[in-house]
């Protein structure tokens, strides 16, 4: 069986030694002790375990390690830069949008794929890209209150920053 | 019974799992405690009544040990951090925020110096669960007269300091303060070098709600940045150096026993061990893929006896009724006057049948434990509401006492009543014990659907006469299978028939958030719309005139008026009310619904609840319970149900198991009814059983049909 023996992961290059079949969200988890993704359902259906590759929000539980090459992978882990948490990270702590929170690594990766193609989001539209992620505890209103929350502060600091 | 309905409900044991609490043997004594948290002060809150000891084991007392019957410990150390120790343990309820602002407020120190130890059996006190509802009243008031009397304690030590008297002194902001000399102690320097320890068993007055200045307050997650970032380490997270993944071999079906087995060729995967213990068998394997190969490759027939599907549910559940009590002993029939006489007097009659399927709890987190021994001690890392029931099932299952077993219960993804039992700890000690290594098992979905337990299914039948004015004459109620809780009516009614009819359950069930409230509620608050409009009254008028219960009224009240009763909807939509009184809370939920005849669609478009449970110790977290109970109590009221046949459930992934998702869910509104007269009551089960109701009524407004069996629209509204 063919071996992988690399991943870029959170902008760094990581040394592994999988499988070409075995899940990405395997590896991360028990290879790389990135643990925040989550194993939920193994079947695509829960969101629990979406990372970004190349900035698109791909279930890690039902993607083979063997398919992601050299693409940049991102787990909730790469989202803070430093101490300094990403706005949506900040709004989902704000809104208080979780309670046992083991959806959250998920939402909130689906949430920043989800901004980046699309601004401003009107709650149908958030709702729609978020079908695909289970919350068991039914925060779904705070978790649309947290990306409207994170877009705007997105949106000011574009501004700000004038781009 | 009396007429009067009794409002102090105990606590009511889970029916099916619980066996009594362990004795409870104390390994620390008084000095090694101090060796272990450093110097300081030490209190520890003893339960001084029966009530309370249903929730704690008895300590074996020895000269320095500490007393029995310890319900939590606190200590505040040289290093100004204080540590509280609970048996209770957090699964996003958010106790762990809520505890920490009952301690920090008698305590007067800031929150962030509050570290919660919980659920560890070997640090924390004999704990039953967490469940029922059961942490605000029973856990924060012990904590609070712990850490009032740890505030005493550190006022007393500053009096003597200054040899003046203590009644001048006040406590704040983590210091003693005398306020006429302005002189000001911390804590810290006050306990250094100290070893004190205090009892506590009587009545610490506590700070009256009305004067709260921590709880009362939305205080966020206290540890919220570890579940943003991914650090948060939960039970399936948890690693040992040098360790195994295992897998289990399940049976085909339900009660299945092993025939033949050849292991033989899972043997052959490098790396993979096979264990096999009598029905048991299982593998451990470097990761858990190879493992879940190893399974596959192993050859098993297994033998079962024919079981019934869930097409016979219901009628299997009455035919298999027993006359027999609820398994611990709980009331399960209540009469008052004559239901024969006043049903023969009344001037309306109406009888029907509800029923409610087996549902799945479906944690996002499965079970998942990590094992590891170290001769005959055992240590488990598992996410489960009962970590000292655990401890005594894993105890039972490998013959070793209980003190050699540790379990400890990291924050958990989610539990809903579905993770009272240790099966995963079991299996993977059992696992590790062959392997010699330290094991981790993570349940798949499949398993987790398949191999926990259901909420019960059930059966009710109400039937009621009405006098002319709509005064409720006679009522009775039976409930088949589903459960005792929340069964008995809050309505004044003069002549009551209730009673719970225990039967033989054709899948292995257990406690699910409120138990058997939402299928009693889901009937009688059906059955009390079925009423009103028997006699042509408003539901909500019709419920106030039969209602006496200020408290359950008021909430009735709030709802109508803040959702709108009674005000203009759109031709196709549907107002419904549905409330009640469950764990010592007051619900009232009101619902509008959409129903597309055409293509049979019900969407529910607005959820208003009223919620009163005592005096609020945190708002937000309270309309994060409420809210969360409604979007829940959607998929159990529209569409969840577990399919099964011969043993086996048929629909056992989200693929198959339709649970609430983004579009399902409603424009949510929640008033608050915060009473600083009475004391807190949990939220986290009251709120839900207020929503099928509300539901179910709201379609018959909006259709004229009328659904009795959750769920109500599995396949949309059929054409009737």
């Amino acid at each position: 069986m063919a071996q992988v023996t690399k991943l870029n992961v959170n902008g760094s290059s990581c040394t592994i030694d999988a499988d070409a079949d075995s899940s990405l969200l395997s590896v991360l988890r028990d290879q790389l002790d990135l643990t925040g993704s989550k194993y939920g359902c193994g079947e695509g259906q829960c969101g629990a375990c979406t990372v970004l590759i190349d900035g698109s929000p791909r279930r890690s539980c039902i993607t083979p390690v063997g398919l992601v090459g050299q693409k940049q992978i991102t787990t909730i882990e790469g989202l803070a830069q430093g101490d300094r948490l990403h706005p949506l990270q900040e709004a989902f702590l704000k809104e208080a949008a979780m309670q046992c929170a083991y959806c959250t690594s998920g939402m909130i990766m689906t949430a920043v794929s989800l901004l980046r193609v699309n601004p401003n989001p009107s709650a149908a539209d958030i709702s729609h890209s978020m079908e695909g992620n289970i919350c068991r505890c039914g925060t779904h209103p705070r978790i649309v209150a947290a990306i409207q929350r994170a877009a705007k502060t997105m949106n000011r600091s574009m501004k700000e920053s004038g781009q | 019974m009396s007429g009067k309905p009794d409002f102090q409900i105990p606590l009511e044991p889970e029916r099916y799992e619980l066996s009594a609490p362990p004795a409870y043997r104390f390994e620390v004594d008084r000095r090694e405690f101090f060796k272990f948290l450093g110097a300081g002060i030490l209190i520890v809150g003893v339960l001084k009544n029966a009530h309370a000891l249903q929730e704690s084991g008895a300590v074996r007392r020895t000269d320095e040990s500490l007393p029995k019957e310890i319900g939590a410990w606190l200590h505040l150390g040289e290093n100004s951090v204080v540590t509280v120790y609970t048996g209770k343990v957090e699964v996003g309820q958010n106790i762990r925020t809520s505890l920490s602002q009952c301690v920090a407020e008698e305590l007067h120190v800031p929150v962030n110096r509050i570290q919660m130890v919980m659920g560890d059996t070997q640090l924390t006190p004999f704990d039953m669960g967490t469940f029922g509802s059961r942490t605000t009243p029973t856990m924060s008031p012990q904590l609070r007269k712990v850490a009032a009397a740890a505030r005493d304690l550190l006022i007393g030590l500053a009096a003597a300091e200054w040899q003046t008297d203590r009644k001048r002194l006040v406590a704040v902001d983590g210091r003693v303060t005398d306020p006429g000399t302005k002189r000001s102690l911390e804590y810290a320097v006050l306990v250094k070098g100290q070893q004190l320890t205090q009892t506590i068993s009587t009545e610490e007055p506590l700070i009256p709600a009305t004067q709260w200045t921590v709880q009362g307050q939305s205080l966020p997650k206290v540890d919220g940045r570890d579940f943003v970032t991914g650090k948060h380490r939960y039970p399936s997270d948890q690693k040992l150096p040098e360790m195994l993944h295992g897998k289990i071999l399940r049976p085909t079906s339900f009660g299945a026993t092993l025939v033949s087995i050849d292991t033989h060729e899972a043997e052959q995967i490098p790396g993979v061990t096979v264990v096999r213990d009598g029905n048991f068998v299982g593998v451990v394997a470097p990761n858990a893929e190879i493992a879940s190969r190893a399974v596959a490759a192993i050859r098993a027939k297994w033998k079962a006896e024919p079981q019934p599907s869930n097409k016979e549910l219901f009628e299997y559940l009455k035919k298999n009724a027993t006359a027999g009590k609820d398994p611990t002993g709980d009331a399960s029939r209540y009469e008052a006057g004559s239901v024969e006489k006043a049903q023969a007097s009344a001037d309306h009659r109406l009888q029907q049948t509800y029923t409610v399927s087996y549902i799945a709890h479906a944690p996002l987190e499965p079970r998942a434990a990590l094992a590891q021994w170290s001769g005959d001690n055992l240590t488990v890392w598992t996410g489960t509401q009962r970590p000292f029931g655990v401890r005594s099932e894993l105890a039972e299952a490998f013959r070793i006492p209980e003190e050699s077993v540790r379990v400890l219960m990291p924050d958990t993804g989610s539990g809903y009543g579905g993770k009272h039992t240790g099966e995963a700890a079991i299996e993977a000690a059992r696992l590790a014990r062959t392997a010699k290594r330290p094991v981790k098992l993570v349940w798949t979905r499949e398993e987790a659907f398949t191999w926990a337990y259901f909420r019960p299914a059930g059966v009710i039948e109400v039937s009621s006469g009405l006098r002319g004015d709509g005064t409720i004459a006679a009522w009775e109620f039976h409930n088949y299978n589903s459960g005792a809780a929340g069964i008995r009516t809050y309505y004044d009614i003069a002549n009551q028939r209730i009673e719970f009819h225990p039967s033989r359950s054709p899948l292995r069930q257990g406690s699910y958030r409120a138990l058997a409230a939402t299928a009693n509620h889901f009937a009688r608050e059906s059955f009390m719309d079925e009423l009103a409009h028997l006699v042509n009254m408003d539901p909500l008028e019709f419920r106030l005139k039969n209602l006496k219960n200020e408290r359950l009224r008021a909430v009735f009240e709030a709802a109508a008026k803040k959702f709108g009763w009674g005000q203009a909807k759109a031709a196709s939509h549907g107002f419904g009310m549905g409330g009640g009184f469950e764990k010592a809370g007051n619900i009232a939920t009101c619902a509008e619904v959409a129903v597309d005849r055409k293509s049979g669609e019900v969407k529910v478009l607005r959820v208003l609840s009223a919620f009163e449970c005592g005096a609020i110790v945190n708002p937000d977290n309270l309309r994060n319970q409420i809210e969360g109970s409604n979007i829940m109590g959607l998929g159990g009221a529209l569409f969840e149900a577990i399919e099964f046949e011969n043993g086996r459930v048929l629909n056992g992934r989200f693929s198959s198991y339709r649970v609430p998702r983004f579009s399902d869910v409603p424009t949510i509104e929640t008033v608050l009814l915060d009473r600083k007269d009475i004391p807190s009551a949990g939220a986290g089960e009251c709120p839900m059983v207020g929503l099928a109701p509300a539901i179910g009524n709201a379609i018959f407004d909006a259709t004229g049909v009328r659904l009795r069996s959750l769920p109500m629209v599995p396949k949309g509204l059929k054409a009737a």
